[in-house]
C-alpha cells in the first residue's frame, strides 16, 4: 500500500512538471498591458501546487511505517488486468475492423471466456448489442459508428434507413 | 404567489405525454442502476448522458434527473437484500436494513426505504421550490468577481468540510482545473496544453470523457476486484398487510423523517458533502435522539428511514445550487451541468429570466419523479430480486461497451475513446490509493468559469487583484473559503498540540 502510494505521487508530481513545461509556451506571469495573468499561468501554478502537495503525500510517507495490506491482491489483479487488456485491444481494433466487429468480440470475451456464461445468454448478447447500437445509434441519432474494412458490408444497410 | 404560478406552468409542460413518459422511464432505468451495486446515480447519469441525444434538450435533463432521483430511491435495495450499499449513498442503509432481511422483514424494509425517500424527495422539492426564485435572485447580482469567488468557496469545502485526505483533496482539485484548461486559451485563443500538437486536445477534454472515463470504466474495475464472488440475495416478498404495516409504522417517524429531510437538503447543497455523508449524519441523529438507541443496527426500521429521507433530500438539495447558481452541489449534478451547457442550457439565475418553461418543468418534474419512483419502487420489488440475481460479468461486459460507444457518439472521435480507457484506468488506481474523485469532475466542470471570471475581473479592473475582496458579496464569499481551507490545518495544530502534551502526563 505505502509503496504504491508512494509511486503514485511520484507519477503525479511527473505529471505536473509535464504540464508546467507545456503551460510555459503561453506566458505564466502577469501581463501588465491587459492586466492579469497570461494564458499559461493558471495551468502552471496549479500544477505547481499539485506539484508541491504530490511531494507533501511522498513525504508524509516516508515517515509512515509499512503497513501488511497490500495494494493489489495478485489474484484481483489478474482479473483487472485482463479486462484491461481486453478494453484496449477493444478500442484499437475499432477503426480497423469496426465496431460491429470489434464490440461483439469483447462481448463474447467476457462473457464466455472471461465469465464462464453458457452458449444461450453469450449468443443472444453477442448478437443483440450490435443491432441495438446500429438501430440506436445510427438508424435514430444518425450518428456512424467506425466501420473499418466492414464498411462496404454496410451500403445495403445505409440505402435503407437514410 | 408567483412561485406557484410558475410551478402550474410548470407542470403543464412536465406532464406532457412525452416528459411523463420519460420521468417513467428515467425513473425505472434509474431505480434499476441504483439498486445493482456498485453503479449509483453519478455511474448512471455518466453513462446514460451520451443516449440521451436521442429526445429534445429539455427532456433529456429531465430524464438525467428521473434517473438521479430513481437511482436514489434503488440504492436501498440491494443495501437491504445483499448487504451491499448500491451506491455509497445507501450505506447508512445498510446497518438497519440488512439485519431486518435477515429475520425475514425485506419487504417492510424495502417499503420503509422507498416511504422514506418519498418523504424526503417531497419535502425536499418543496423547500427546493421556495428557496429556488430568491436564491437565483440574489446570483442575479453576480459579476464576474463573485462567481470566481463562489467557484472557490466550492472548491475549499472539500479541503475544509470533505472527510478525504486534505492534500489528496488538493491534487485532485488541481488536476481537474488543469485538464479543464487544455485547448484553447479562451482570452487570447492560442492553443495550449495540446501535448505536442495532438489534434484530438485542440477542442479541450469534455467533462463527459473524464466522467465515463472515472465513472463508467473506473468503476466496472473497481467493482470486478471488490465483487467476484456473487452475493446472496435474501429473497423478498411484499404483501398487501406489509404494504399497510409499513405505512402505519412509518406513521410513527415524522420527526425522524422531517429532519432526516431537512438535514439532507441543506448538507447536500454543500458542494462537499452530499448525499453520504447527509445519510450518515441522519442515522447518527436518530439514534442519538431516539428513545432506545441500542435497537439500532438490529432491525430498528427507524434506522432504514433516516438515512432514506436523509439521501433523498440531498439529491435535491444539490439541485439548488446547480440550477440557481450555475455551481453544482455533487458529482452527479456537476455532470448535469455539463449536459446542460453542451445543449445550450446554462445554469444560473439567468435560466429563471431566459427559460423559464424549462426551469419550472424541471422543477415540477421532480415532483412527478417522486410520485413515479415510489409507486414503480414498491411496484417492482419482485423484479429487482430477480435482477439481482443477473451475473456481474453480464452487467460489466454491457456497461463496458455502452462506455466505448457513449464515450465516442458526442464527438465522433476516437481519441476520446482512448481518454477514457486511460482516465478508467488513472481513476480506479487513483481511488485505491484514497483520492478522492468527486472534486476532480467538480473541477473540470467548473474550471472554465473559474478562469474565465478570474481574468475577466483583472481585466474589467485593469489589473487590480484586490478587486475580489473589495466587492462585498466576492469579499464574503472569499472569506469563507479562506475559513474553509484553514479549517483542517487549525484543527490538524490542535490535535497536534494536544498529541505534544499527551505524553508528559
Amino acid at each position: 500500500m505505502l509503496v504504491a502510494d508512494r509511486v503514485i505521487a511520484i507519477a503525479i508530481m511527473a505529471l505536473s512538471a509535464y504540464f508546467m513545461w507545456h503551460a510555459t509556451a503561453l506566458p505564466i506571469g502577469w501581463n501588465g498591458m491587459t492586466g492579469g495573468p497570461g494564458g499559461g499561468a493558471f495551468p502552471f501554478w496549479l500544477s505547481l501546487i499539485m506539484l508541491l502537495s504530490a511531494g507533501g503525500v511522498l513525504v508524509r510517507s516516508l515517515g509512515q511505517e509499512k503497513s501488511s495490506q497490500h495494494f493489489f491482491d495478485s489474484q484481483m489483479l489478474r482479473s483487472v488486468i485482463a479486462v484491461v487488456i481486453a478494453l484496449f485491444v477493444t478500442i484499437a481494433l475499432i477503426p480497423l475492423v469496426g465496431a460491429y466487429v470489434a464490440l461483439p468480440l469483447f462481448i463474447f470475451w467476457y462473457l464466455k471466456i472471461y465469465g464462464r456464461h453458457g452458449w444461450l445468454l453469450t449468443g443472444i448478447l453477442t448478437l443483440g448489442t450490435p443491432v441495438f447500437l446500429f438501430f440506436f445509434f445510427e438508424a435514430t441519432l444518425k450518428i456512424l459508428l467506425p466501420k473499418g474494412v466492414t464498411e462496404p458490408l454496410f451500403f445495403p444497410l445505409y440505402a435503407m434507413f437514410f | 404567489m408567483d412561485t406557484l404560478a410558475l410551478l402550474a406552468d410548470g407542470f403543464a409542460t412536465s406532464l406532457s405525454p412525452l416528459n411523463l413518459m420519460i420521468v417513467l422511464l428515467g425513473v425505472t432505468a434509474g431505480l434499476f442502476i441504483g439498486a445493482m451495486p456498485g453503479l449509483g446515480s453519478v455511474n448512471g447519469v455518466a453513462i446514460v448522458l451520451p443516449l440521451t441525444f436521442i429526445v429534445p434538450p429539455s427532456s433529456a435533463i429531465i430524464l438525467l434527473c428521473a434517473i438521479y432521483y430513481g437511482a436514489m430511491y434503488g440504492g436501498a435495495i440491494s443495501s437491504i437484500l445483499l448487504g451491499i450499499p448500491g451506491a455509497s449513498t445507501a450505506v447508512a442503509t445498510t446497518f438497519d436494513g440488512r439485519p431486518l432481511a435477515q429475520q425475514g422483514k425485506a419487504g417492510l424494509a424495502l417499503i420503509a426505504a422507498a416511504v422514506a425517500s418519498f418523504i424526503g424527495g417531497t419535502i425536499s422539492v418543496v423547500l427546493f421550490t421556495l428557496f429556488a426564485v430568491p436564491l437565483a435572485d440574489l446570483a442575479l447580482a453576480f459579476g464576474p468577481a463573485e462567481e470566481f469567488a463562489l467557484v472557490l468557496m466550492a472548491f475549499t469545502t472539500f479541503v475544509g468540510l470533505g472527510g478525504d485526505d486534505k492534500l489528496k483533496t488538493i491534487i485532485m482539485i488541481c488536476l481537474g482545473l488543469v485538464l479543464s484548461t487544455v485547448g484553447l486559451d479562451l482570452i487570447s485563443g492560442q492553443p495550449r496544453l495540446i501535448f505536442g500538437d495532438l489534434p484530438g486536445f485542440y477542442s479541450g477534454i469534455s467533462f463527459l470523457v473524464l466522467a465515463i472515463g472515472v465513472y463508467g470504466i473506473g468503476e466496472i474495475l473497481y467493482t470486478i476486484e471488490s465483487s467476484r464472488t456473487a452475493p446472496q440475495v435474501t429473497p423478498a416478498r411484499i404483501t398487501l398487510r406489509d404494504l399497510v404495516d409499513g405505512i402505519r409504522t412509518m406513521n410513527r417517524m415524522w420527526r425522524t423523517m422531517s429532519l432526516g429531510s431537512f438535514l439532507g437538503f441543506f448538507v447536500g447543497m454543500l458542494p462537499a458533502a452530499g448525499a453520504t455523508p447527509a445519510a450518515l449524519m441522519a442515522y447518527g441523529i436518530a439514534r442519538s435522539t431516539s428513545k432506545t438507541p441500542a435497537s439500532f443496527g438490529k432491525g430498528n426500521l427507524e434506522g432504514v428511514a433516516a438515512p432514506e429521507t436523509a439521501n433523498n433530500a440531498a439529491s435535491t438539495g444539490s439541485l439548488l445550487p446547480m440550477l440557481t447558481l450555475g455551481i453544482p452541489g455533487s458529482p452527479t449534478t456537476a455532470l448535469l451541468l455539463g449536459g446542460m451547457v453542451m445543449w445550450g442550457l446554462m445554469p444560473g439565475p439567468m435560466l429563471f429570466i431566459e427559460q423559464p418553461e424549462f426551469v419550472w418543468g424541471l422543477i415540477s418534474s421532480l415532483y412527478t419523479a417522486n410520485f413515479a419512483a415510489v409507486a414503480i419502487n414498491i411496484a417492482l420489488i419482485p423484479l429487482f430480486v430477480w435482477a439481482l440475481r443477473m451475473p456481474f460479468t453480464v452487467l460489466c461486459a454491457l456497461v463496458m461497451v455502452l462506455c466505448i460507444v457513449g464515450g465516442f457518439a458526442p464527438s465522433q472521435k476516437m481519441h476520446d475513446v482512448w481518454l477514457i480507457a486511460g482516465f478508467g484506468v488513472a481513476g480506479y488506481l487513483l481511488r485505491k490509493a484514497d483520492y478522492p474523485l468527486a472534486p476532480l469532475v467538480l473541477a473540470l466542470v467548473l474550471g472554465p468559469l473559474m478562469e474565465k471570471s478570474f481574468r475577466q475581473t483583472l481585466i474589467a479592473e485593469q489589473g487590480n487583484i484586490f478587486a475580489f475582496v473589495e466587492r462585498p458579496l466576492s469579499g464574503t464569499f472569499i472569506a469563507l473559503a479562506a475559513l474553509f481551507f484553514v479549517l483542517p490545518l487549525v484543527k490538524y495544530l490542535r490535535k497536534g498540540g494536544a498529541r505534544s502534551i499527551a505524553p508528559a502526563e
